[in-house]
């Protein structure tokens, strides 16, 4: 071979990490050829749809199929009362607890499946839906967490107050459980020997994932064959299968569950929602395909909400500021079935992380999960489990002692960061931070901002606006977070009793080129893209020629799917193991054309070459080649390899954040003039995907903290039941993001990649929220609430008396 | 999110369309856009058996501007309104206030028509008429009638226009003056928390004549004669808008919403009226 | 049920015929009965845009109109903007500058954007903006769309300009 190739052409020429390569998904998203659910037609195929319950809580008096059945093209009418003899009117949740497939006697929130509906197309469907006659008796309405813990009315009447829920015993009828972390009575003795003690109590609204595309299934029962293929909109698609066999009894190897194209997540895909069971039910019964997608506002009303946390923290410090002790409580709205997305042990998830990224020698979590009459979920919307919520509480619990101390925030969050050489740092909630360097991202975020500067503007701005010369504020926001992703490990993490490990299988094909499947599932994140960056650094065979394959049951090694963060610390890690034991393999191959012993070759970049000699090689082209056209002696042929990966500990990015907003304190309008997020990942994969995924993860965040929720009336009614109401922003609203970034690679992950996609979401609440709370800050405000709509701005503002 | 069945019909001139709602009574609508209409049939709260869709009826586009007078066709869309140089020339205020409407493709389809025939209070378009003091013409069975913008709306969807008439035009005289329609909403796609629509006319630095409607702060668009009244003869003075706030604030009954509440929707209506104001008067 | 009407449509240059329902909305008969699954649904509601089509030059959402309307119109879809050997400019540059992700709002932006760019070829940031706000996209937080629209606009004119 010719010398003119560079050692460096041979690394661009396989488009590993830390490459911005194009995504190869594009080619068909762009030219309207993705296969999402909706999109899949069977022959013969029917469709399935909800007739949902207008109460939030209400007695079933009866239900009569008549009029519903009689009209041409309906082919059956499902209630709990067909799914009883199955047992499947009701079904487990993910958090221990158990939930109404179809109402079973009574409903529980607005927008329950009540009835399903199997018609020969959707316009019948919803023709029949308005023909079901279903009688009610209203029940009281509980939708608020604090009044369920005092009222008489008992909303799960199927559960026995003095039976231990899932999580321990439970303290009333609307209880559901108590975790507790941490030393209660050290951290109450720390607050009562405290120089300074500030505390707040904040609401997390309740919001929703809401992606573009909304969730749905088609089962289609192959009864010759005894089979059940079922695509749907899974974020975690081998966890349903195997639920799907429990459920349903049929043998998890007569089961198929695909993932196809899925229209963005962000922990929405991740529960096993009633349409599912009921499409796979009516499969069955009928013996057609049965496809079942829920409208945009089923979607808002009944999937899966996040969120709904009410936060009373207190964190003392010394009059310096270096922080003593932190204590939280939380009151958990968690809806009608306690149906949260976390592993088993975790009933708040991650919400322990909320020490943050600070060194608090004492702190204590305590969280009260509560029935309402409101939709189920509590998933982890763009972020691990409740990892949002954690840091939104300690970041304004910053702010709120940083007001306390008459100190700036900037300056309070220097002080107490957790310093480079304590990692890896064992936090007072129980998690070891794997790495991280605070101080040198915090220094790099603000100098980029200029903060003294802003800071300088923003006191002109204040006296300009006592002076009449301006009705705006200025705000500034700051956060700094600490994520925690990649759950497993197995040892602690489980979902339903799956080990959160993850899986890579990987065959290269003899004429150098290679397919690759994983049990995780993109949503968008570009895995067929980045997880070919990762083999192809691995493995030495160009990105180009590496399929990426996930989703399909049947061909996938087991994992438990893409949420939380996960693919790249877990999935990416298996990958990566998978990768070097075909490179392992390929050694020996190597050696053995080579001529030499295993040991005396080494692999460089794209080939293993004789140390000492780089002009003897052999191509990893050229090793698959041999791994399949010739014997070689005590080797098997072939080049083939499986991994699965169980993480030694989570992964913990972090990031600093700064946001500059205006306020105008009359319109209550706010305009984000600048927004700065640093990112520390570990190593960069991909860093055109992880800036997407930034951009992505902090309009999300723009849209909670300043306006999107879900909101119920006093009824239980939902307020915000459609994009007219439901804020997603559009081009129009949001702002250019300036990306940056620190590299603090994991030192427990084979590739040291820590995880993204959701980092920007986690840090960006806190960072829009605070730079609204900061405007105000020099008019007394501690805290407000989000969402910082239009008119609750106002309304703090009109507290404050800016209005006079 | 799926209409119940009905009958269409596309007829290709006006008798036709009245003869299907002679005979159809209110079992029967006409469809202009469609994007006010087709949204509430696909939530089945709007029930319509008999639907005429007026695409194909001759003579319901088109803008004109002569002697002083426009006049646009009921189907009219609110694209054509803002490409339309010569309105634009001619009242620039209707440009101003359909860029704010909802979003590009919306405006492709929605109608001037069926903006003010609707009788949604967070329809821009009727305030903006009521400032214009438009002239709908109405046809029905007995020929056509003249209704003025401000005397049409009668409660939430409930209108002067009886259900055998159909809108074929808006007219009013060409506006002189400054001009602005001022809107706050939560993002794109959002009805008004608070809309403004003024003119003001301005002589030797001094107010003569002042135009004020305000939408999505009652059941109907609110003209406010006394909010104009206050202006007129002043220099627009902090002192004159304060008496046309107060004026307005007077005339609105706005609703809790997901909006905000009463009391916000006011602050927000006299901040809205006092921008809107100010601006028309820089431009008089 | 009402009467099935007669109806002729050109999707992408090719005539249709069939019998709908009235009530049908074109989304459906996109997706349901021509087998075009470029165009989605996101809402329903007529906010998201991913059912986004070109109708008679004007970009529609397809979800909010009845396909009785749309009898005798000229449609296009994603479909129809490009294919494999013949890329439209925009299809290059969102991928180019990462312009999607889930890929589920990309066609209705393509091709609303394929429309905006026709009626303003010279657009500011602002005006790409305010002429792409009816369509919704979750994943990308716009800015690289954005991107990827202003490219194509300076790519298109690059190309016009050498042509004359
Ligand atoms: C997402 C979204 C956001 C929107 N935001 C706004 C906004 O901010 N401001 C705003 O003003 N509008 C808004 N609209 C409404 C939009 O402008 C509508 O298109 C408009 O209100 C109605 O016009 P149309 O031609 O679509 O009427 P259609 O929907 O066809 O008709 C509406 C009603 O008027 C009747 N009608 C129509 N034409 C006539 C006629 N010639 N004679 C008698 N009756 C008639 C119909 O029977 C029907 O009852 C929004 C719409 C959507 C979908
Ligand atoms: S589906 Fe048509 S606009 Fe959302
Ligand atoms: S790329 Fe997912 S919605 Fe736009």
């Amino acid at each position: 071979m010719k010398d003119d190739i560079t050692r460096e052409d041979r690394v661009d020429a396989l488009g590993g990490m830390g490459c911005k390569r194009k995504r190869v998904e594009d080619a068909r998203f762009t030219q309207g050829k993705g296969n999402y659910v909706d999109d899949i037609k069977l022959p013969g195929m029917l469709f399935g749809d909800f007739v949902r319950s207008p109460y939030a809580h209400a007695r079933i008096t009866s239900i009569n199929k008549e009029a519903a059945l009689a009209i041409d093209g309906v082919v059956a009418v499902l209630t709990a009362e067909d799914l009883a003899p199955l047992g499947l009117h009701w079904m487990p949740t993910l958090a221990g607890d158990k939930q109404m497939v179809l109402a079973d006697g009574k409903v529980l929130f607005q927008g329950q499946e009540v009835a399903f509906i199997v018609a020969k197309d959707r316009y019948v469907a919803a023709d029949a839906v308005e023909m079901l006659d279903v009688q009610y008796e209203e029940l009281p309405v509980i939708t608020d967490p604090y009044e369920a813990l005092q009222s008489d009315v008992v909303l799960r009447e199927d559960l026995d107050t003095n039976v231990p829920g899932a999580h321990g015993p439970r303290k009333h009828h609307n209880h559901i459980f108590t975790w507790e972390v941490g030393d209660e009575p050290a951290t109450n003795q720390v607050m009562d020997d405290a120089e300074v003690v500030a505390e707040e109590s904040m609401y997390y609204h309740r919001t929703h994932p809401c992606p573009l595309e909304t969730c749905g299934s088609v089962a289609s029962m192959d009864k010759i064959n005894g089979k059940l293929t079922l695509w749907g909109t899974f974020q975690a698609p081998h966890v349903v299968r195997t639920v799907a066999s429990m459920l349903s009894g049929i043998e998890e190897h007569n089961i198929r569950v695909v993932s196809p194209d899925i229209g963005g997540g962000f922990g929405n895909k991740v529960g096993v929602y009633p349409g599912y069971i009921c499409s796979i039910v009516a499969s069955i019964v009928t013996g057609k395909p049965v496809k079942w997608v829920e409208d945009r506002m089923e979607n808002l009303m009944s999937t899966a909400f996040a969120r709904d946390y009410w936060m009373k923290g207190k964190i003392s410090a010394t009059k310096d500021g270096k922080i003593t002790g932190l204590h939280c409580h939380v009151t958990a709205d968690h809806g009608a079935f306690d149906a949260c997305a976390d592993p088993t042990k975790f009933p708040a998830g991650f919400m322990n992380i909320c020490t943050g990224s600070y060194d608090i020698p004492v702190a204590y979590l305590g969280v009260d999960g509560v029935y309402t009459n409101k939709a189920p979920g509590g998933v982890s919307y763009r972020c691990s489990f409740r990892v949002t919520e954690a840091v939104y509480f300690i970041e304004r619990m910053i702010e709120v002692l940083a007001i306390k101390l008459n100190m700036d925030s900037a300056e309070l969050r220097r002080i107490n960061f957790i310093r480079k050489d304590q990692f890896p740092y064992k936090a007072a909630l129980g998690w070891e931070y794997d790495s991280g360097d605070y101080h040198t991202a915090w220094d790099k975020a603000l100098k980029a901002v200029d903060y003294d500067g802003l800071r300088a503007e923003q006191a002109q701005r204040v006296e300009d606006f006592k002076a009449g010369k301006t009705r705006k504020l200025m705000g500034v926001g700051l956060s700094f977070f600490t994520e925690i992703v990649g759950a497993g490990p197995v040892k602690n993490c489980d979902i339903l009793g799956m080990g959160m490990f993850d899986s890579c299988e990987i065959r290269i094909h003899p004429t150098g080129s290679a397919i690759a499947r994983l049990g995780t599932i993109s949503q968008g994140q570009g895995h067929a893209t980045t997880f070919a960056q990762i083999l192809a650094t691995e493995i030495g065979l160009p990105a180009d020629s590496i399929t990426i394959e996930e989703g399909d049951t049947d061909t996938a090694p087991y994992g438990l799917g893409t949420y939380g963060s996960r693919s790249t610390p877990v999935a990416g890690a298996a990958t990566a193991l998978a990768g070097r034991k075909i490179r392992a393999k390929a050694q020996m191959i190597a050696a053995y054309l080579l001529e030499v012993h295993d040991s005396d070759v080494e692999f460089d970049v794209d080939r293993f070459t004789v140390k000492g000699a780089p002009e003897k090689f052999k191509t990893m082209k050229e090793i698959a080649y041999a791994a399949y056209n010739q014997a070689i002696p005590g080797l098997e042929p072939g080049l083939e390899a499986v991994s699965y990966y169980d993480p030694p500990n989570m992964t913990y990015p972090f990031g600093a954040y700064v946001c500059v907003m205006d306020v105008d304190v009359d319109t209550g309008v706010t305009d984000i003039r600048r927004f700065y997020a640093l990112d520390d990942c570990g190593t960069r994969i991909n860093p055109m995907i992880i800036d997407g995924q930034i951009h992505g993860g902090l309009t999300e965040a723009l849209a909670v903290a300043l306006g999107q929720e879900i909101a119920y009336d006093k009824q239980g009614n939902v307020k915000t039941g459609t994009l007219m109401d439901f804020f997603l922003p559009t081009a129009w609203e949001v702002p250019n993001y300036e990306t940056d970034f620190t590299v603090t690679p994991s030192p427990h992950h084979p590739i040291g990649a820590k995880g993204v996609g959701e980092s920007p979401h986690v840090g960006g609440v806190p960072c829009f929220s605070n730079a609204v709370n900061d405007a105000f800050r020099a008019f007394g405000l501690t805290h407000t609430n989000m969402p910082h709509d239009h008119w609750r701005i106002w309304k703090t503002a009109n507290a404050l008396g800016l209005h006079d | 999110m799926i209409p119940a069945a009905f009958e269409y019909y596309r007829p290709t001139d006006m008798d036709g369309v009245l003869a299907i709602l002679a005979e159809h009574g209110d079992d029967a609508r006409v469809l202009a856009g469609g994007h006010s209409l087709i949204p509430m049939m696909k939530l089945r709260m709007a029930e319509v058996p008999h639907l005429i869709d007026l695409q194909d009826v001759g003579g319901l586009k088109g803008i004109t501007v002569e002697g002083g007078t426009i006049r646009l066709g009921a189907m009219t869309t609110q694209t054509e309104i803002i490409g339309s140089d010569t309105l634009t020339a001619a009242a620039p205020i209707l440009r101003e206030a359909s860029l704010q409407i909802a979003d590009p493709q919306v405006r492709y389809m929605g109608t001037i028509g069926g903006n003010v025939a609707n009788g949604d209070p967070g329809n821009d378009m009727p305030g903006l008429m009521q400032c214009l003091d438009a002239t709908f013409h109405l046809i029905g069975p007995d020929g056509t009638r003249y209704v003025a913008a401000r005397d049409f709306y009668e409660a939430a969807y409930m209108t002067d226009r009886e259900d055998d008439e159909v809108l074929t035009a808006v007219s009013f005289d060409q506006p002189v003056g400054g001009y602005a329609y001022e809107k706050q909403k939560r993002k794109i796609g959002d009805y008004a928390t608070a809309a403004a629509a003024v003119q003001i006319v301005k002589e030797g630095g001094k107010c003569t004549s002042a135009s004020i409607a305000m939408t999505n702060l009652s059941d109907t668009p609110i003209y406010s004669q006394e909010a104009g009244a206050a202006l007129v003869g002043t220099v627009v003075d902090d002192a004159a808008m304060d008496a046309a706030v107060a004026a307005m604030l007077g005339d609105i009954d706005p609703t809790e919403d997901n909006r905000g509440p009463i009391e916000f929707k006011r602050h927000v209506a006299s901040l809205i009226l006092r921008r809107a104001i100010a601006r028309a008067w820089s431009r008089a | 049920m009402s009467n099935k009407m007669h109806i002729k449509l050109t999707v992408n240059g090719e005539a249709h015929e069939f019998l709908a329902e009235p009530r049908e909305l074109l989304i459906h008969t996109l997706r349901e009965r021509l087998d075009i699954t470029g165009p989605h649904i996101g809402c329903e509601t007529t906010h998201c845009g991913a059912c986004t089509v070109t109708m008679n030059g004007k970009s529609v959402k397809s979800c909010t109109v009845f396909v009785a309307q749309a009898n005798g119109a000229d449609l296009t879809t994603i479909e129809g903007i490009g294919d494999p050997d013949n890329l439209h400019a925009l299809q290059t540059s969102f991928k180019e500058h990462h312009g999607l992700q889930c890929g589920f709002c990309t066609p209705g932006m393509i091709t609303r954007a394929a429309k905006f760019l026709e009626e303003n070829p010279n657009p500011t940031e602002e005006d790409v903006r305010f002429g792409m706000a009816g369509n919704l996209c979750r994943c990308t937080g716009y800015q690289n769309i954005v991107k990827a629209i202003l490219a194509t606009a300076d790519e298109l004119n690059a190309a016009k300009e050498a042509a004359e």
